[in-house]
């Protein structure tokens, strides 16, 4: 039963180099810790031929011009290790989380969907790649000598089933206690891994080989059962079932800026390499995303731009705003919130971009930005047939992006479609988003065949109304209680003498409720100098006014 | 060679070339000396049998291959489908005419017959006149009309075009749409017609070959050459309703129909129309 292990080498600058890859070429260092007693955690192999060492203080450090630093980010780390278990998912349901830096598969019976195991371990090492880490892939017959192949030797290694021992014996014997780099007895492992170090130092044993050739009898005198268990690990002999996790269905990566940034396109920049990130950890699990939050941790609040939308919102309204597109925490000032709601599940990073941009364009944060969080709430592709004599379409995608630029243009409570409100009251609809899903899944199930030109027989047109937004206000000449002529003063056009009228129809509503209203409709014909034309009538009986409401044409 | 040799012989119809009977009017020797040791190649005439040539080439239009005629939609009012035959899939048709002409009721109609046959649709709305419960009252299928208003209250005019001609050009880039109706029914002719012809043959280029209508409505015809269907209405007939009697009450009277006369102004079509202009009433929605 093969088992693959996929190590990160120097996980924390590996976590880095993968949200900023420029960094790859460089000497880098991480530091930790609360100023001004940073120091360094971990470095490249770059930073440590140039003499950088962890444990250095982060003065000591910035002397050397050639070094490039950066805080240590625990967000970065977790969105590495969530692109490793992605990684190992794609390849098997089967996945121990062995550490942060290290990941185990079960890979019986994938020989026949992936191919042989040196081709799946290439393939590991390929998808691990696409994700922005740079690891190191083993394959063995038991877990643990697969993680220790992959902790001692770089790039890719198959050991062939019963060749453990002979691979592994040139292995130091430090391989045996690496650190865990989490919980909370790290410094209690560490302690006891230096102890056994120096037994086995002083012995003289220094490889997996001469570990694995001891006398058990002898060792087990002198280390109990912990010492015949190493033994048996240094000759790949141990073996055990894995303790599969359950990877969670989160995708969030998160990129920490050393200077913040105020312009737009920059963001962008950072934006389109967490989009990139993201999509690719979800394309490994087959999934798109209906639903992208960003939130940006924001420098500072006291130098607002008193033009910015986000401004507006935050002190005209103290309490948590919520709507489909926006999300402002006001218990948290510093952080900006932002949701994009996607009509149906995609996966086109580019996409994601642009309308990320459109929404920072119509609503800037208003302050420079520090911190990036991106997270993508994780859905099924969608499945949807296609068929010959399905009525024509917009694209999703491209439907998307387009009511994104028009609402740019004209406003987003100025585009959707219509929904009519159950009231009587003029006006009574609402706009709400424009969305292909519903009308693409009853078109497909109902399966109904396009209609050409067929002319509508026997059905009579209905006469439309057009509104006059708002209504004009008019003076009415009445000679009781004929209506006789009918003036607006605002628009010359709707005057007249009344040639004919219908009316009045009373309607009100609503008379429970603070907004009552109370209206009577005439339908009427005015002739002018340019002809006859119908409109609608309103007198408003709580106010007293006379309003144009429409015209019908 | 001079300007003024080049400007006679164009004038006069001659070819650039020099002819050696008129060599001295063109261009005269000032030396004698010999200017070519080669012998000089012999002239072109411009000639019936040069141009004949030239143009055996060329195909005339009368034998152009036959474009295949567009796709014919019903505009869902029987009577202007029986004048038109029905609105061109891919071509730009206009409907013009003056308030209380119906011009909104024959692009809800078209619209909701549009919808009504499972195509998503748009309509620009320079005005934002539409009024919903005419929308439902036409029988349109909400769900997929795109109802973009452009324009705040007090925005000007023009800003209100340039918002419409900006939404046109995204909807027709992103395509997919049955068909797209511009309303402009509320806008002067004088900020109408600052629409520029380019623009309204970038439209119809937009739409070839697509299936996708573009309707245009406006108070008078802005669209040129470019609309492959202009149909004109009219205005209102100064006649009371029917049923209308002036002894009646005015509170029992009701409006229940609008008569529209339409006129076939311009078709490209190759189907010819049996008469150019129809009447047909409009019921209102209350009318049952």
């Amino acid at each position: 039963m093969p088992f693959a292990c996929i190590f990160v080498p120097n996980f924390p600058v590996a976590a880095v180099s993968r949200a900023e890859p420029e960094l790859r070429a460089l000497a880098l260092a991480i530091y930790e810790g609360k100023p001004p007693m940073e120091k360094v955690f971990a470095v490249s192999e770059s930073a440590t031929r140039l003499g950088i060492t962890p444990g250095m203080t982060k003065a000591q450090a910035e002397l050397c011009s050639e070094l490039t630093l950066r805080p240590r980010s625990l967000r970065q780390e977790s969105g590495a290790h969530a692109a490793m278990l992605d990684c190992a998912q794609s390849f098997s349901p089967c996945v121990e989380d062995a550490a942060v830096d290290t990941v185990i598969l079960d890979l019986a019976g994938m020989d026949s969907l992936f191919g042989a195991q040196p081709e799946i371990a290439r393939n590991l090492f390929r998808r691990a790649a696409e994700l922005g880490l740079d690891v190191n892939v083993a394959l063995a017959s038991n877990p643990d000598a697969a993680v220790f192949a992959a902790r001692g030797f770089s790039g890719v290694t198959v050991i062939p089933s019963g060749k453990e021992s002979e691979c592994l014996g040139s292995l130091p014997v430090k391989v045996l206690f690496a650190e865990r780099m989490e919980g909370e007895k790290k410094e209690e492992n560490r302690e006891e891994s230096a102890r056994r170090l120096e037994t086995l130092e002083r012995w003289g044993v220094r490889d997996l080989r001469a570990l694995a050739a001891l006398p058990e009898v002898a060792l087990s005198e002198r280390l109990g059962q912990e010492g015949l268990r190493w033994q048996k690990l240094a000759r790949g002999a141990a073996s055990r079932t894995l303790v599969p996790v359950e990877a969670p269905t989160i995708f969030e990566e998160a990129v920490e800026l050393e200077s913040p940034i105020v312009l737009l396109e920059p963001l962008a920049f950072l934006l389109n390499r967490l989009l990139e990130q993201i999509c690719a950890r979800l394309a490994s699990r087959a999934l798109n995303t209906q639903e992208l939050r960003l939130t940006l941790d924001l420098e500072s609040f006291s130098s607002f731009n008193p033009q910015s939308k986000i401004n507006n919102q935050q002190f005209s309204s103290p309490a948590t705003i919520e709507n489909q597109q926006s999300a402002i925490c006001s218990t948290r000032p510093k952080q900006f919130h932002r949701t994009l709601c996607l009509p149906l599940p995609m996966l086109d990073p580019k996409l994601f971009l642009k309308l990320l941009q459109l929404d920072l364009n119509a609503y800037p944060p208003g302050a420079p930005i520090l911190k990036i969080h991106l997270e993508a709430r994780p859905a099924r592709p969608r499945s949807a047939q296609g068929g010959l004599f399905l009525p024509p379409s917009p694209e999703p995608e491209k439907l998307e992006l387009t009511l994104a630029r028009i609402a740019g243009l004209v406003g987003e409570s100025r585009v959707g479609a219509l929904e009519l409100l159950d009231t009587h009251r003029a006006e009574g609809f609402r706009m709400r988003r424009f969305g292909l899903g519903a009308t693409q899944e009853s078109a497909a199930k109902n399966n109904q065949p396009r209609q050409t030109s067929e002319p509508a027989e026997g059905k009579c047109a209905v006469a439309a109304l057009r509104r006059f937004r708002p209504p004009l206000r008019v003076t009415v000449t009445m000679d009781n209680p004929e209506l006789v002529r009918v003036v607006c003063p605002k628009k010359k056009e709707v005057q007249g003498s009344v040639l004919w009228k219908a009316g009045p129809w009373r309607n009100s509503g609503d008379w429970w409720e603070r907004e009552a209203w109370a209206r009577d409709e005439w339908d009427i014909a005015l002739q002018n100098a340019e002809g006859i034309f119908l409109y609608r009538l309103v007198h408003d009986l709580l106010g007293g006014s006379w309003f144009v409401e429409g015209t019908y044409d | 060679m001079s300007s003024a040799v080049f400007s006679t012989s164009a004038a006069q119809g001659r070819p650039f070339v020099f002819e050696t009977e008129n060599g001295s009017e063109v261009c005269p020797e000032p030396f004698q000396e010999q200017l070519f040791t080669a012998p000089r190649p012999p002239q072109r005439a411009a000639s019936a049998a040069f141009k004949d040539a030239r143009l055996a080439s060329v195909t005339p239009a009368s034998r152009l291959a036959v474009r295949p005629a567009p796709e014919m939609v019903t505009s869902g009012i029987a009577e202007m489908d029986a004048l038109t035959g029905g609105l061109p899939r891919g071509c730009l048709t206009e409907i013009c005419g003056p308030a209380s002409s119906g011009r909104s009721t024959l692009m809800l109609s078209a619209l909701a017959a549009a919808t009504q046959r499972g195509e998503c649709c748009a309509v620009v709305d320079a005005s934002d006149a539409l009024d919903p419960q005419s929308v439902a009252a036409a029988g349109m299928e909400l769900d997929r009309l795109l109802w973009v208003r452009c324009g705040e209250n007090s925005v000007q005019a023009e800003s209100r075009l340039e918002q419409l001609l900006r939404v046109t050009d995204l909807l027709l880039e992103s395509g997919g749409f049955g068909l797209i109706a511009l309303d402009l029914g509320d806008l002067s002719p004088q900020s109408a017609r600052r629409i520029p012809l380019a623009t309204w043959f970038r439209f119809r280029r937009a739409v070839e070959h697509t299936p996708t209508v573009l309707l245009a409505m406006e108070r008078q015809s802005i669209a040129g050459s470019c609309s492959s269907l202009l149909i004109k209405l009219g205005s209102l007939k100064p006649s009371a309703p029917e049923n209308q009697a002036s002894p009646t009450p005015t509170h029992v009277q009701l409006l229940t129909q609008v008569e529209i006369t339409a006129e076939l102004v311009r078709s490209r079509m190759d189907r010819k129309p049996v008469r150019s202009e129809i009447t047909f009433a409009s019921k209102t929605a209350w009318a049952g």
